[in-house]
């Protein structure tokens, strides 16, 4: 149930950012100079925080999206569909220990 | 049947299914495409966020010259362009599931779902256009490159 409603509302919040976000990629099509500018506020700590929130919408939407594949065809993954709900989370605790680092130190200067 | 009146929908048997929709054709098209779409994108986001968000510097090297460089292959271009088309078709396809579902009045969801065809339309043109009508060495009125090209369009020069 809780897993139903994150995958839909991660899937509705990418929905929503796709479409920015080919707008935004359409400057290149205006100038070189527009493109940079809109793409240099996302170089910001605010955008860089919206950023590591879009990776786990994509990361949470994604495994989940998988375990519904398998839940649903795969006999074995419905018996075992509550253990797979952890296995979602786990990959992606794992994901995003390993991009928020190295995202956050790209955002926050450093490295 | 006698009490019933004509305006009864005739409804077919639904096989249900585990996810809990129930099935026709075009909802059994549906439901395979958001499957079958949903793999291959994993596999292309993931790409796409590895490689311009995560290798290099990160965001921090994204800028025209980077979408340049990029675009210089067929390869990237048919990959944005596959991704742009199934993930356009996957969001709005799911968004038309969840329209069905919350908005209650007929003409709420057909508003809504003509709203939702259009943004999805322009989208994938305009993306697709974006794709394949870029230009890596803009020029000005005058005829000199514009500021913010790649280095490498003094050469082709
Ligand atoms: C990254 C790979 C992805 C996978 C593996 C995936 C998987 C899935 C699956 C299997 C469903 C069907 C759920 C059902 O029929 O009950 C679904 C629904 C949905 N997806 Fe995705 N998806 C992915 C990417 C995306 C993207 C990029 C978007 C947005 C542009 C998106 C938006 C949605 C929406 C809005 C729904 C409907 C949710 C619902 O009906 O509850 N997905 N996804
Ligand atoms: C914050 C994370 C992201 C960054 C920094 C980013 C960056 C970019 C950049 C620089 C381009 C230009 C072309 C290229 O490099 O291939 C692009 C294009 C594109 N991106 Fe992303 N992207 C992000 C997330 C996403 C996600 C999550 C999706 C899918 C749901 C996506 C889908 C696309 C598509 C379809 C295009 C082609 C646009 C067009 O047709 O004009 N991107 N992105």
């Amino acid at each position: 149930m809780w897993m139903w409603v994150v995958h839909r509302t991660t899937g509705v919040a990418i929905f929503f950012f796709l479409v920015v976000h080919v707008l935004d990629t359409a400057l290149v099509r205006v100038s070189p100079e527009a493109y940079n500018d809109v793409i240099g506020t996302y170089k910001t700590p605010i955008y860089g925080i919206v950023e590591a929130g879009l990776v786990a919408a994509i990361a949470l939407h994604a495994f989940n999206g998988i375990r519904i594949i398998l839940v649903d065809t795969w006999p074995w993954a419905l018996k075992h569909q509550r253990a797979l709900v952890w296995v979602v989370w786990g990959l992606f605790a794992l994901l995003m220990i390993g991009f928020l680092p190295r995202h956050l130190s790209h955002v926050f200067g450093g490295a | 049947m006698s009490t019933a009146d004509a305006t009864t929908p005739v409804v077919e048997p639904l096989r249900p299914i585990r996810s809990g929709r129930s099935r026709n054709h075009a909802e059994q098209w549906s439901w395979l495409f958001m499957r079958g779409s949903g793999v291959l994108l994993l596999v292309l986001i993931f790409t796409h966020l590895f490689i311009n968000l995560f290798s290099g510097d990160g965001v921090n090297q994204i800028d025209f010259a980077f979408v340049a460089g990029k675009w210089a292959s067929p390869v990237w271009k048919i990959w944005d362009f596959v991704m742009l088309v199934l993930a356009m078709i996957h969001g709005g396809n799911g968004m038309r599931l969840l329209i069905n579902d919350y908005a209650r009045e007929t003409w709420m969801r057909k508003t809504l779902k003509t709203l939702l065809t259009a943004c999805v339309a322009t989208i994938v043109v305009l993306g697709s256009l974006v794709i394949f009508t870029f230009d890596p060495c803009p020029l000005d009125a005058s005829g000199d490159l514009l500021p913010g090209v790649p280095t490498f369009c003094e050469d082709v020069r």
